[in-house]
């Protein structure tokens, strides 16, 4: 816990300075007559998060930790391998949206997920992991007229979308 | 006589077919969204406003309105049945809900977090009714100046009030607040801040992208690792009967109702307290004042419907300064500003003249969708005791699948996909180390405005910072926003003083 505070200051720190660099290519002074410059506000206010984070860092090194304290974990490693294997089937599926299309990628998501992470039997994750998109398509593509990524898939669509629009 | 005018041509918005439609929808899932354990009311309007599209904006608003309503109906759900808050709002519940629940009588817990919610809930309609156009007309002398001022006050108000670490809270402020100015300068039309050089980013970072990320995906990552192991669902049977014997022991539960329902509705007028903190001072205050205060943690009925009224008072509470001034009481009335943004409702004291159908017929919703909220409710306790059982990892998958294709609808862009993910994992990870979430919405959604203000005043002004001091509204603002920032440091000061005395800073909280 105390580990991760302290790297998270950081990270805040960091993020912050990059605000501030990133500002100055506009104005960050005040303009003589008409009030602060394009990048004052973005410049300022990253200066008052750098300052705080850097306040967040200086009290945990400061601090005296108890052995029980220093022993705690941030996050065990049971819901490491579950928060890990969620955020790496979410990237994946973000990833496959751009190449083979939201019409393979949630399906393909939605099986790894009931699958492997609920322990659904087979028939209600390929019964979820195929209406879904079914739904998804009727709403948000025939209803709404939101053409959602197909990527290389998009050719397969040609004849539904003769068919709705 | 006026204002009666107008609600009754509010009524005559909201009742029709579509409209009745739409609030009994989002009452309903309100209603379920708020039951299940890790979504709240916020969450669900982050993940279904995308959804909202398929109907006109001032239904898509009333269904929000009515989602926000049901899900402080629903939060007791789980609280009662389960022994879990459904939502945090519903955390004082659990306190007597529960152990009513073991002793055999959670029909009638549930029966009085529904009646408490009602009672809640209308009175605060009626409040909100009636100060709504004074305050309007108050907000309408404000300038630039006031309206920076007011701003800078509702983010003070998280550092005085929020009860979270001081230094953590102004970081996440100062991080919305960034950004939020991500995109073109409002003033002068340059990029800034295009990280990248991404393309995506010139036209800013969405609220709802923000949104989506922490409250959907990050609420998801969040719950996956709190509720390992699943709770036991504790039957409810309720009848025409038991619903007669729940309302008749109620009576003695007036005074609790009215305490808990003008706390509520105050408390929620703040932009850093809310429902959580307005259930847990009225949980308090019921059993300071009670007078059998030992029953109180042992299944007192009081004991869940103090929390209960004070919660749906203070979503309502919450609407208020957003309608009116254009800032929001809540997280989740935040999302709602964002939306009407979205939709060209621009909320503040012009909209109750440049629409006051729209507004009136919100209001006036406000009172349908209560009105719904208690029925549907009660009728569906079967159904809700079912949905209960669901295995969380249907939901989370569901719940995934509409950020990502919610968060993509809007702009059409799979770049805000991205952004969702990182905001998500970013926000669990932020979460867990007890940084503050709600100032980094609120600032991403009332940045702009903040920025705008600020410099129109300087303009107008021609950069003399004086104007600030100098317009005796705006003065008054920004002196009780310095108070504010300074009451953490004499409470620490306080604290120093008398070491002994026990950490209650969660009160005020």
């Amino acid at each position: 816990m105390h580990r991760a505070e302290m790297i998270m200051a950081i990270a805040l720190m960091a993020l912050s300075s990059v605000f501030m660099i990133m500002a100055t290519d506009l104005p960050i002074g005040w303009v003589r007559g008409s009030g602060p410059g394009g990048g004052a506000f973005p410049f300022w206010l990253s200066a008052i998060m750098f300052v705080s984070a850097a306040f967040i860092l200086i009290r945990e090194l400061r601090k005296r930790l108890t052995r029980q304290q220093a022993l705690r974990h941030f996050i065990d490693s049971v819901a490491l391998l579950d928060i890990g294997l969620v955020v790496g089937a979410l990237l994946i599926t973000i990833g496959l949206m751009h190449v083979v299309g939201t019409y393979i990628a949630l399906p393909l998501f939605l099986a790894f997920y009931l699958r492997v992470m609920g322990q659904h039997g087979w028939l209600l994750t390929a019964a979820i992991a195929l209406i879904t998109p079914v739904v998804v398509f009727l709403f948000f593509e025939v209803t709404l007229r939101i053409l959602l990524p197909k990527g290389i898939t998009e050719p397969l669509f040609y004849p539904l979308y003769a068919f709705f629009f | 006589m006026e204002m009666l005018a107008h609600l009754a041509d509010g009524f005559a918005l909201s009742l029709s077919p579509l409209n009745l439609m739409v609030i009994t929808l989002g009452v309903t899932i309100g209603l379920f969204v708020g039951a299940m354990p890790g979504l709240g009311s916020v969450n669900g309007v982050a993940i279904l406003l995308p959804l909202t599209f398929l109907v006109p904006p001032a239904s898509a608003i009333m269904f929000l309105g009515a989602l926000y309503y049901g899900a402080m109906y629903g939060g007791a759900i789980s609280s009662i049945l389960l022994g879990i808050p459904g939502a945090s709002t519903a955390v004082a519940t659990t306190f007597d809900g529960r152990p009513m629940a073991q002793q055999g009588k959670a029909g009638l817990a549930l029966i009085a977090a529904a009646v408490g919610s009602f009672v809640g809930g209308t009175i605060s309609v009626i409040l909100f009714t009636l100060f709504a156009q004074p305050l309007a007309d108050i907000a309408l002398a404000f300038g630039p100046a006031e309206e920076f001022a007011l701003v800078l006050l509702a983010f003070t108000t998280f550092v005085g009030l929020g009860g979270d670490d001081v230094a953590k809270t102004i970081v996440m402020i100062a991080f919305g607040l960034v950004l939020s100015t991500v995109g073109l300068d409002l003033i002068s039309g340059q990029p800034r801040l295009i990280f990248f050089d991404l393309p995506g980013f010139y036209s800013g970072i969405s609220f709802l992208v923000l949104a989506i990320g922490v409250y959907g995906i990050g609420e998801i990552l969040w719950t996956l690792e709190t509720t390992r192991g699943r709770a036991q669902v504790m039957t409810a049977r309720i009848g025409v009967k038991d619903l007669w014997t729940g309302i008749k022991l109620l009576r003695h539960s007036l005074r609790t109702m009215t305490v808990g329902s003008l706390l509520g509705f105050f408390v929620g007028l703040l932009p850093a307290a809310g429902a959580t903190p307005a259930s847990l001072m009225s949980y308090g205050m019921a059993k300071t004042f009670s007078k059998k205060p030992e029953t109180f943690g042992k299944g007192a009925i009081d004991g869940v419907v103090a929390p209960e009224t004070a919660n749906n008072a203070a979503s309502t509470g919450s609407l208020m300064p957003m309608l009116t001034l254009g800032i929001p009481g809540s997280p989740t009335t935040a999302l709602l500003l964002g939306g009407m943004v979205m939709w060209g409702l621009m909320p503040g004291p012009m909209l109750f003249i440049e629409e006051p159908d729209f507004v009136w017929g919100l209001i006036s919703s406000l009172y349908t969708a209560n009105a719904f909220a208690v029925i549907v409710n009660l009728a569906l306790i079967p159904l809700f005791v079912y949905a209960l059982r669901m295995p969380l990892s249907i939901l989370a998958a569901m719940v995934i699948v509409l950020c990502i294709v919610g968060g993509y609808a809007p702009d059409q862009r799979l770049h805000d996909v991205w952004l969702i993910a990182a905001f998500g994992i970013g926000g669990y990870l932020l979460r867990k180390l007890h940084y503050p979430l709600a100032p980094l919405v609120l600032a991403l959604v009332l940045g702009p405005l903040m920025e705008k203000a600020f410099r129109q005043a300087l303009i107008a002004a021609q950069g003399d910072a004086m104007t600030f001091i100098e317009r005796p509204l705006s003065a008054t603002f920004l002196v009780v926003a310095g108070l504010f920032l300074l009451l953490p440091l004499a409470q620490a000061i306080r604290h120093r003083k008398t070491p002994t005395e026990p950490a209650n800073g969660s009160a005020g909280a």
